[in-house]
């Protein structure tokens, strides 16, 4: 076996060294679902009658509908009434100190260079042995609450903010728009909320790492952000660092509102358990994310970065109904091993002079199969439209899959649609002129799958993106230490 | 990948004429009653795909179901003359014509008596018994998945065979005229085709479409399976330039062996409703394969390109350039799949589809498909929909040029493309020639 097809076996065949920790007690639901699960969760939160009436009402719809098929992915049927869909954590297991700690994850944190702080929180150390950042959180708090900006979990907004959610809870993803929607909006456990109001500009990155609460949010994860005229704001969901979750479903549901120029950046990475080098075990992320630009010159970007899930099935989307209103999608997926991903994007162009503008960078390695699907619909009334759409794959490794399967639908004379794919593999050319100036194959192959990912990190905060690339590295390097 | 299945319920009137017309078949072509019998078997299973069908989205095949279509019967008489059949050729005056009439060889309207030396062509009932023939005919085109080849498989009577020998290269050009002569009913007609290229063989293949006289509406089903043999040519071009009330879903099959090379071309121009299926697999190594489409669209027209160039070997290349103008009502539709398998190493695959939308009620349904399972590959596609590029013209206009003059210069040159790669003389010129016409 020649050099740089060894290091691509090592790269392709590594095991992810976390693995699942599951032992947490919590208070659970009985397995399965049905109304009166339904019911249990929502009096678990005490929640409001409209909200249990609509959750029952998505039930209800929910139980009308079946599971899709189309994307291309292939898994075992899920059985839905073997899942747990309320389980809140107790306790978690605590730790004195980082010394306590896994060397290897400690390692890998290091690698990734996130902060003390945060990675005493993800290794669950108890905080308040070495620095108080429940107090950090609350300066955080004062600061926004000055602004009037409100960030806070899901439930504690259903009880402070009911007017708000009670208007856009629903109003993007509907719990009759799909399957996993409609699960999503049935059983829900928490969440984040948060709401910019007029004119405000967000002075921080807005991140779940700040929120109280956050920790727990269970696998119906639901999020709701809503940005007024004006108004500006930058969020981030999910952490580089490699995320133990003992649930195997997840089917989360974010909905963004943008109002007239207001300004909503969301950005994600997503590192959950992939699953072991055969697939098994490993998480399901089956996503609904949209946003809407609902007044003119309003803007909503979406970056993701997605190592993580043994199955990938997501579309953030972007309704532009504004005129002159913005969408962008910047993704990054990658697969290895037996990882599957059925990501991109829809473009729904209704308002006058919109634009979009969708950048996917795929990555297989192993036997993983990695698909781009995405939508731009140009609406009959959406003149001088605008779109240009670039998905590119990269292949490493003969045995694994790299697809697209655009749809560009176009309805306005005046609308401009232009799409690009291409799909090679690392040129041994590349290789080869790295290799003569000393750099090592490995390292040629990390610096050439992150020059190809660069239009995408850019787009990250500036923290994330650095950890974003050294993730990337990991990944692809496999052997962590 | 997995496709949602759900269809209408089969239109039980084909399948009445399939059982009706099966008898016949039974007693005159007994080595395909099975393969009939299975189609039967296959369309009852499938029935007419719907919107709900991922491959079908963006056509609605609901009118074929309710229109009430008679399929042409075997013992139909044909009405056109050589004469009448003369104004349909379009590649020079030496090529060799072939009518087919409402799915039927017209050999008194052919011109096809002196055939150059290497090529045979006829209609199944002169080649049965023939290996070739045995082993080739129903036996590319997938009638199990299909719905519309299994129902062509079970309803067409007497598919026209073109037989090239091995090491002929046959120069002057073969068109297969395939004309509808609606009557008082809305008829529907199966054309099938079979072209078998010998090793080493070289032919040109036109197949078009026109619809003859006026009357009810057609439906025409065509399928055509083209083997392609070891290091063999095959130049084919694709005509559609039928009357504006027509419906045509047509099918076509190449299966590709070492070495060969295959140059497609088709140029849509008339119909209602069509359907234009191409499915190339390129079944060994060092392949060529080149598609070509343009599509130009007014009325209320719906079109619909599908291709599958299917990599299954290493060591092949293919490319594929779709352009179309789109203009009243009209609907264009292009859906571009490369299929690398497992074992296609070394693979090159191109893909480029452009539009002009002309019209604020027009529209135009893009879907440039790539699936990859091999690694050492160069594959890519493109896709575009827009406008005229205002600086060119901007540049004519600046020259004296009326902006309208102007407009057809540019769109002209823009359809033009395609039709420029047409490989023979006249047939382009003729092609040509049509455009202009459509263009007006």
């Amino acid at each position: 076996m020649s050099e740089d097809l060894k290091i691509l076996d090592e790269v392709t065949n590594s095991d992810y060294k976390w693995g699942f920790v599951s032992n947490i007690e919590s208070d659970n639901a009985p397995k399965g679902l049905n109304e009166d699960i339904v019911r249990f969760i929502s009096l678990k939160k005490s929640e409001p009658e409209w909200l249990l009436q609509w959750r029952l009402k998505a039930f209800r719809h929910w139980l009308t509908m079946t599971e899709p098929k189309w994307p291309n992915v292939s898994y075992p049927e899920i059985d839905f009434q073997d899942i747990i869909y309320y389980s809140a954590p107790k306790k978690k297991p605590t730790l004195n100190s980082l010394d306590e700690l896994d060397p290897e994850i400690k390692a890998t944190f290091d690698k990734l260079g996130i902060s003390l702080i945060e990675q005493q929180r993800l290794a669950g150390v108890a905080v308040d042995a070495v620095i108080d950042s429940v107090s950090v959180k609350t300066t955080f708090r004062e600061t926004l609450a000055e602004l009037g900006i409100i960030f806070c979990s899901f439930s504690e907004a259903v009880h402070d903010h009911p007017e708000l959610i009670k208007k856009y809870l629903g109003s993007v993803v509907p719990y009759t728009d799909n399957f996993y929607a409609a699960l999503n909006s049935a059983v829900f456990s928490d969440g984040s909320f948060c709401y910019i109001p007029k004119g405000v500009r967000c002075p921080m990155e807005l991140s779940t790492y700040f929120r109280i609460n956050s920790a727990g949010t269970g696998q119906f994860e639901r999020t709701l952000i809503v940005a007024e005229e004006g108004a500006q704001v930058s969020y981030l969901e999910g952490c580089t660092a490699p995320m133990r979750d003992e649930n195997q479903l997840h089917a989360a549901v974010v909905e963004i509102v943008s109002h007239t120029d207001a300004n909503v950046k969301y950005s994600t990475v997503q590192n959950w358990y992939p699953g072991d080098k055969n697939g098994k075990g490993g998480i399901y992320n089956f996503v609904t994310k949209r946003g809407i630009c609902l007044g003119d010159r309003a803007k909503i970007s979406w970056t993701q970065v997605e190592t993580g899930s043994a199955i990938t099935w997501k579309y953030p989307s972007v309704i532009l109904k504004g005129d002159y209103s913005i969408g962008e999608f910047y993704s990054v997926a990658v697969t290895n091993n037996m990882q599957q991903a059925d990501t991109g994007t829809k473009m729904i162009h209704l308002g006058k002079n919109t634009r979009s503008v969708i950048v996917s960078k795929g990555i297989s390695c192993g036997r993983s199969q990695n698909s781009y699907r995405g939508l731009v619909k140009i609406g009959k009334n959406a003149s001088y439209a605008r779109n240009f759409s670039q998905c590119d794959s990269l292949l490493i490794g003969d045995k694994c899959g790299a697809h697209t399967f655009p749809y560009l639908e176009v309805a306005n004379k005046t609308a401009k649609v232009e799409h690009e794919a291409t799909t090679s593999k690392v040129g041994e050319d590349q290789i080869f002129y790295c290799n003569q100036r000393g750099i090592s194959t490995e390292d040629a192959v990390n610096l050439i799958v992150n020059g190809y990912c660069k239009e995408v990190f850019n787009q990250l905060p500036m923290e994330f993106a650095v950890e974003a690339q050294k993730l990337l590295s990991i990944s692809l390097e496999g052997s962590v230490g | 990948m997995t496709t949602i299945t759900t269809s209408a319920p089969s239109p039980s009137a084909f399948l009445q004429e399939a059982e009706m017309f099966a008898e016949l078949y039974g007693k005159q072509q007994p080595a395909f009653l099975n393969l009939r019998r299975e189609a039967i078997a296959a369309f009852t299973k499938l029935g007419i795909p719907t919107g709900k069908h991922e491959e079908w989205k963006y056509l609605n095949l609901s009118g074929i179901t309710t229109a009430g279509y008679r399929t042409v019967s075997p013992t139909d008489t044909h009405a056109l003359t050589a004469k009448e059949a003369e104004q349909y050729r379009l590649a020079g005056k030496k090529s060799v014509l072939v009518v087919v009439e409402n799915g039927r060889l017209n050999s008194a309207a052919s011109s096809m008596n002196d055939l150059p030396s290497g090529i045979k062509i006829g209609s199944l009932s002169d080649f049965l018994g023939q290996d070739s023939v045995q082993s080739h005919l129903f036996q590319h085109a997938d009638f199990v998945n299909e719905a519309l080849v299994a129902m062509n498989t079970m309803l067409c009577y007497e598919p026209v065979i073109i037989l090239v020998e091995k090491n002929a290269k046959i120069e002057l050009p073969v068109q297969l005229s395939f004309v509808a002569v609606p009557g008082a009913e809305s008829l529907s007609i199966p054309a099938r085709v079979l072209v078998v290229m010998g090793d080493q063989s070289e032919c040109t293949v036109i197949e078009s479409y026109h619809t003859h006289g006026d009357g009810a509406p057609t439906f025409t089903n065509a399928v055509s399976e083209i083997v392609v043999g070891k290091g063999a040519r095959y130049f084919g071009t694709k005509v559609q330039a039928e009357a504006d009330t027509s419906k045509n879903i047509s099918y076509h099959k190449v299966n590709m062996a070492r070495d060969s090379y295959q140059h497609l071309t088709t140029v849509t121009l008339g119909g209602l409703l069509v359907r234009n299926n191409l499915h190339i697999r390129l079944d060994d190594v060092n392949i060529n394969s080149y598609l070509n489409g343009l599509y130009v669209l007014n009325g209320d027209q719906v079109v619909d390109n599908h291709t599958l160039v299917d990599h299954a070997m290493p060591n092949c290349y293919s490319n594929e350039l779709y352009k179309g103008i789109i203009d009243g009502h009209a609907t264009g539709v292009f859906n571009g799949k490369i299929w690398v398998r497992q074992d296609a190493q070394k693979t090159n695959a191109y893909q480029s589809n452009k539009n002009l939308l002309l019209s604020n009620e027009a529209s135009m349904n893009t879907k440039p498909q790539l699936e990859i399972y091999a690694d050492d590959v160069k594959c890519s596609h493109g896709a575009t929909t827009g406008q005229l590029d205002d600086e060119a013209l901007f540049y004519l206009r600046a020259r004296g040029i009326g902006e309208e003059t102007a407009r057809a210069l540019l769109n002209h040159a823009f359809a033009a493309d395609v039709i420029e790669q047409v490989e023979n003389e006249e047939l382009r010129a003729s092609l040509l020639q049509l455009l202009e016409k459509k263009l007006k």
